[in-house]
């Protein structure tokens, strides 16, 4: 299991530093001028030789997001953004297309090196064969500011039928597939930061998995902010026909910096009938210092439509770092019998805010949902979590648990939860549960009387109390989440 | 004077409601190596919280004396280094910890002990098997290492999994705080066996107790009894039958 083990001593030595991974890679970059235009975005759409109609569809978002103001609902306090003063498309410059390992520039794969990302590991890149009976392979698209450099696999997934690519490289190969979807989940207007992905988003994932296919590994993205002062808008589609199936895996880290970096994300999934989507996060993006200063602002929107019967979408993220996070993934469960998932962890120290939760909308009948929202909050942070469960006329039998536990560390952090519950069916079952709890001086003092030291205390309790959404992550996802979550909480007690 | 535990003219007190209330008022005691001393006294002498302030509480507040253990300052160590220099101790209400697996709570005890005391850690199927024997030998249900952390157990099952942590975690000396209460015979037979197993020349024991019977498995060094925060008598095994019978008011009516 060498990609695992990897992935473990990368974060054990992260464990070393208060961050370890701020660090900026040397790559020549193109770059665009600072600023948001019409020729930012053409310059943006002729960069990634887009077709005519996705250049179109670019400018008219651009035009809903001219019109639209920054969302305030949220309980996150952050100095104005000045939307002008950002670059929007960065990309490393390159050979066209790495076709193999030698061709990708050994400075970005030295990066990856020092992120422990198993991408480094040649045979894996490369393609190579596993032996049969050792654990299933990864799949990695690596997103390197806005281009995705190297993306591995692609034989076995195209063996099976997947497809798995930049989007950008999709918007050209795929054209038809992507305007079918694109938009179709998030459209473009549906709020302030979703428009501004839209109009000016420069990478990310597009997966297709056809009728009847089970995808034969999980799929992997890692994501990570390297160029100073861009913004990184990615767009990530993920379409499962009837009877198909894909787990895809988002991780993410970035270097550290001084000043705040927008990060504006969409995500969309799509599930025909019988379809499953399980998509799991696992976020570490700078948090910004132990005063609150500089660190990422992660406003993302992540939707997932079940739009065939029986069809299941299951989020599940660990969220530690951003100086703030603004995140609800979401299902709309509109076929008959569809399930939606959300599990979530978030933990916030020091200064950092989290507004996040997620979205359940029954159209269908007998459409299921379940929430499990654990949130940990130490220093002087403040996390909220936010969710709506509604259930339409339509939809009888519907039914949601929800269960939202709040652990807090020390006396100068917050924790809130907003539930927004709207039921217009008669025959729908809703049940919601919260607790808030602290960390108690005799759970501390049973485990060091033990032996454990402090923070392998807090540790432990801390994955104890998120256990019920750790064992929904894929195991390697697991094991490095655990670890995070100690990291996060180092000298957050005494 | 051993060179094992030594307690001398020990102090502490307790922040309550913005009120210092004073417990320990001056405990002497010294426990040589190979011996099981026994503490009993009345409701709210002081006996827990000796427990604590050995094993390191932070709530209670040291104002006087010296505790030393093979020579050391207790006091002036960490929890985990007193765990990990040989304390253990029992509690009288073993805390819960959700959603933490027994097993896997148990291993990294184990493995931190033994890597403060400079012992090769374990593998997760070596401790397995280990940690099998000992809560079989302690008739303790296979399942109790699943499930998370005295989350649900019964009392009895508590006080099992608290000598089944004693067992593993191999310590020198052994602080039982009440382990006996809430047993049933059996379950009492069972616990006294586990500690006896431990026995030996380089391991000696503090029992807080208020009954007679498990001091019949347990065969005890010597009887302390406590009272107002001291240690008001000290006898060999007789002592304890008699308090038994007799209760403790006339030792009380004698110190006073």
């Amino acid at each position: 299991m060498p990609a695992v083990t990897q992935t473990r001593e990368a974060v054990e030595k992260l464990g070393q530093s208060t961050y370890k991974w701020g660090f900026e890679t040397d790559i020549e970059m193109d770059m665009a001028p600072k600023g948001l235009n019409e020729d930012i975005i053409r310059l943006i759409s002729s960069r990634k030789e887009e077709p005519e109609w996705m250049l179109e569809w670019r400018l008219a978002a651009y035009k809903t997001w001219q019109a639209m103001e920054e969302p305030k609902w949220a309980k996150v306090a952050f100095p104005p953004i000045d939307y002008q003063d950002a670059h929007y498309y960065a990309a490393p410059r390159k050979k066209p297309g790495p076709r193999s390992l030698d061709e990708v520039d050994p400075e970005l794969l030295r990066t990856y090196e020092k992120l422990g990302i198993p991408l480094h590991e040649q045979a894996l890149l490369a393609g190579v064969e596993v032996p049969e009976g050792e654990r299933m392979p990864v799949a990695v698209d690596a997103v390197f500011d806005s281009v995705s450099v190297a993306t591995t696999f692609r034989k076995t997934l195209e063996e099976a039928g997947v497809i798995f690519c930049p989007i950008s490289e999709a918007v050209r190969e795929h054209p038809d597939l992507v305007r079918k979807y694109l938009g179709t989940v998030v459209p473009a207007g549906d709020n302030f930061f979703s428009a501004l992905n839209s109009a000016v988003f420069t990478d990310g994932s597009f997966v297709y998995v056809p009728k009847g296919v089970r995808c034969p590994m999980e799929l992997s993205t890692y994501f990570r902010i390297n160029a100073k002062n861009t913004g990184q808008f990615e767009r990530t589609l993920i379409v499962v026909e009837e009877g198909g199936s894909v787990s895809y895996l988002e991780g993410c880290t970035a270097p550290m910096r001084d000043e705040n970096q927008l990060h504006a994300a969409v995500v969309e999934l799509v599930a025909m009938d019988d379809a499953s989507i399980k998509y799991s996060t696992v976020q570490n993006w700078y948090p910004g210092d132990e005063n609150g200063r500089g660190g990422i602002y992660n406003f993302v929107t992540k939707r997932g439509a079940c739009r065939g019967a029986r069809s299941k979408i299951s989020w599940t993220q660990v969220e530690t770092g951003s100086a703030i996070t603004w995140k609800y993934p979401s299902c709309i469960l509109q076929g008959e019998g569809s399930v939606g998932e959300f599990y979530s962890v978030a933990v916030t120290n020091n200064h950092q805010q989290a507004d996040t939760g997620t979205k359940m909308i029954h159209l269908g009948r007998n459409t299921r949902s379940t929430i499990i929202a654990k949130t940990i909050s130490a220093g002087r942070s403040d996390s909220t979590y936010r969710g709506l469960v509604r259930v339409q006329p339509k939809a009888s039998g519907a039914r949601n648990f929800t269960q939202c536990d709040s652990l807090l560390i020390g006396d100068q952090c917050g924790a809130h939860t907003v539930p927004y519950i709207e039921s217009r069916n008669m025959h729908a079952r809703i049940e919601h549960e919260a607790t808030t709890s602290k960390i108690s001086e005799d759970q501390l003092f049973y485990c060091r009387q033990r032996g454990l030291s402090e923070e392998d205390a807090v540790g432990l309790i801390v994955n104890g109390f998120c256990r019920d959404v750790l064992k929904e992550l894929p195991m390697e996802f697991a094991v490095e989440a655990q670890k995070l979550l100690q990291i996060s909480l180092e000298g957050s007690v005494g | 004077m051993s060179q094992f535990l030594e307690i001398s003219g020990l102090c502490a007190q307790i922040d309550a409601d913005g009120q210092k209330k004073q417990i320990l008022r001056g405990v002497d005691l010294s426990i040589p190596p190979g011996e099981v001393h026994v503490i009993m006294g009345p409701n709210g002498s002081g006996k827990s919280t000796l427990s604590y302030v050995l094993a390191g509480r932070e709530e209670y507040e040291v104002t006087a004396g010296t505790a030393t253990f093979h020579g050391q300052d207790l006091l002036a160590m960490e929890p985990e280094e007193r765990a990990a220099a040989g304390l253990f101790l029992a509690f009288q209400s073993p805390i819960e910890l959700p959603g933490v697996n027994n097993a896997n709570f148990l291993r990294t005890a184990v493995n931190a002990v033994r890597r403060a005391r400079g012992q090769d850690e374990l593998d997760a199927v070596a401790f397995l098997k280990m940690a099998r024997e000992a809560a079989k030998a302690l008739s303790m249900a296979p399942d109790m290492l699943k499930r998370n952390v005295n989350v649900g157990f019964s009392g009895g099952e508590k006080k099992r999994n608290e000598v089944l942590q004693m067992t593993l975690l191999q310590p020198t000396f052994a602080i039982l705080d009440e382990t006996d209460s809430g047993l049933d015979v059996d379950a009492l037979r069972i616990v006294a066996e586990g500690v006896n197993r431990l026995r030996a020349p380089t391991f000696s024991a503090l029992v807080i107790t208020h009954h007679q019977k498990l001091l019949d498995y347990l065969v005890p060094d010597r009887i302390h009894v406590m009272a107002r925060g001291r240690i008001i008598l000290s006898g060999g095994p007789e002592l304890a039958r008699q308090i038994d019978q007799e209760g403790y008011t006339k030792f009380l009516a004698e110190v006073a």
